[in-house]
């Protein structure tokens, strides 16, 4: 059975060039980049040049990039590091209920540690406004955190304009960058702290970095040997940085996001011709390039996902009965009050790979899979 | 995470349909919790001689209202309000993960529901 990947926004396929070039300098240039010895030196020179280069895609000097293990290490740091090392200049932060759990988890931890988290509404597509924004800071915020683009529903929000209100009140904002970098435009003009990951742009896993403007002091979370300024200690994975910024390079390539948002807009045109559908997040360039997110009425998301894996799909879905905790997805939920939304909820996310033939051949199945579904389904759709 | 077995049968259910002049219908659950099963039974000399469900919900929701269908096709009421939910995932020939044994009871508090409401339906005639 072939293999139709549509689950980019969890992970991605490593590129064959990214893959070879890791291979390549885990075996040459395996010295500790610590290491004053010239394996050493020349690992230090390499896993620099990478730094270099992903700063400069987000027009950041290179001593502003902090490598970590990936998106949610980032997050942890930029959230409880800055949290901890700011704790004499307020104790209240202000997140969105449609964060990422390892920011909304992060939140909820320092809660037990005495902070005060706001966490602000978003409106039907997803977006958080300005003013909501602005009405929630009080003299002791000391942060804010805002996902860039929602990994659900797609919505890329308007972080340029939050940032104006962030820098208003000289309060720090962090965004979390993981789905948005390469895919819309990411810069250290948006936030005083980007989160960066490598595999979700066809880099390998396990490799992330963190933005942290000069000047903004952290608290680091893992105390060692003092490396990435005494932030982040643990020896260098010179080989995954590498692998990272070459990746990067390839996912910078325009044509990428014009090809994605063009299968994006017809499998969205076309799933919605089916019938008591809907689609979740925000529309056109708003939206990112990926991300296709519909909501079936009547039939439960995991029994959909289910049915399209066994003709080789892979999706993923806001449904109760795919999470741990048996609750529908947060995200979803932020957006209206509906449960069977959220649990009849399939995102589809597509990437530079995806092929028109890869999309028809979900459609179809997609199409028979809500038939079948909907067919012994209690609840009437007819 | 599912087993070939709760796969096969959430494929293709033996069981999924309506009875349209049931004996009794019960139904449990709501949109809420993303689980709703509905029972339709015809009985015949005291036994279930005809079982059909409709689920809304997961795979482990619309296999084991299926198996369970199948358990208590040809018992008698007595026997199938005893049918427990042990019983449903032995059926289901394999591991149910743990966060789903809570769907596999669901399909027998339909069934309850469905022999109650034969048996009000009873008192009536």
């Amino acid at each position: 059975m072939k293999t139709v990947y549509l689950d980019n926004g969890a992970t991605t396929i490593p590129d064959a060039s990214v893959l070879s070039l890791v291979q390549k300098i885990s075996s040459q240039e395996y010295g500790n980049a610590s290491s004053i010895h010239h394996m050493g030196v020349q690992a230090r020179a390499v896993l620099e040049d990478a730094r270099k280069k992903i700063a400069s895609s987000i027009d950041a000097t290179p001593d502003e990039l902090l490598f970590t293990s990936g998106g949610s290490e980032s997050n942890n740091l930029a959230i409880k590091g800055f949290a901890f090392a700011n704790k004499n200049k307020g104790n209240h932060i202000i997140i969105t209920k449609i964060e990422h759990e390892c920011v909304l988890n992060s939140c909820k931890w320092l809660q037990t540690q005495g902070f005060e988290i706001t966490f602000l509404d978003v409106d039907k597509e997803g977006f958080v406004s300005a003013k909501s924004l602005e009405d929630a800071i009080t003299p002791k915020t000391i942060l804010v955190s805002i996902i860039h683009a929602n990994n659900e529903i797609g919505t890329i929000q308007d972080i340029p304009a939050l940032y104006s209100i962030c820098k208003k009140h000289k309060v720090i904002l962090h965004t979390d960058a993981c789905q948005s970098y390469t895919k819309t435009a990411v810069s250290s003009n948006f936030a005083d702290m980007i989160t960066l990951n490598s595999h979700k742009i066809h880099g390998p896993k396990g490799v992330g970095a963190l933005y942290v403007r000069k000047g903004i002091k952290l608290t680091a979370l893992i105390h060692g040997g003092g490396h990435e300024r005494n932030l982040r200690s643990g020896t260098e994975n010179v080989a995954g940085i590498v692998g990272f910024a070459y990746a990067s390079e390839l996912a910078f390539e325009k044509k990428h996001v014009q090809k994605m948002q063009s299968l994006r807009d017809y499998f969205i045109n076309e799933a919605l011709k089916i019938d008591a559908t809907q689609l979740n997040g925000a529309t056109g360039k708003n939206r990112l390039c990926n991300n296709v997110n519909i909501s079936f009425r009547g039939i439960e998301g995991e029994s959909i996902i289910a049915m399209l894996d066994l003709d080789g799909i892979c999706a993923s879905t806001g449904s109760a009965c795919a999470s741990k905790s048996l609750d529908p997805s947060h995200v979803l939920m932020a957006l209206e009050d509906d449960a069977e939304r959220a649990h009849g909820s399939v995102r589809f996310s597509l990437s530079r790979y995806t092929t028109k033939e890869e999309i028809d051949f979900a459609l179809e199945k997609l199409k028979s899979t809500v038939q079948r579904l909907r067919k012994i389904s209690p609840i009437s759709r007819e | 995470m599912y087993s070939k077995e709760i796969l096969a049968r959430f494929k293709e259910p033996k069981f999924a349909g309506e009875i349209e002049d049931a004996d009794g219908v019960g139904e449990v659950g709501n949109v809420k919790c993303g689980d709703i099963m509905r029972v339709y039974i015809k009985v015949k000399d005291n036994k279930i001689s005809q079982i059909k469900f409709k689920t809304y919900g997961c795979v482990a929701a619309i296999a084991s209202s299926d198996f369970l269908c199948q358990i208590v096709l040809g018992k008698t009421l007595d026997e199938a309000i005893k049918t427990n939910a042990k019983d449903v995932i032995a059926a289901m020939g394999s591991d149910v993960p743990l966060v789903k044994v809570h769907c596999s009871v669901l399909a027998q508090d339909a069934l309850k529901k469905a022999i109650e409401d034969y048996k009000k339906k009873g008192k009536k005639n």
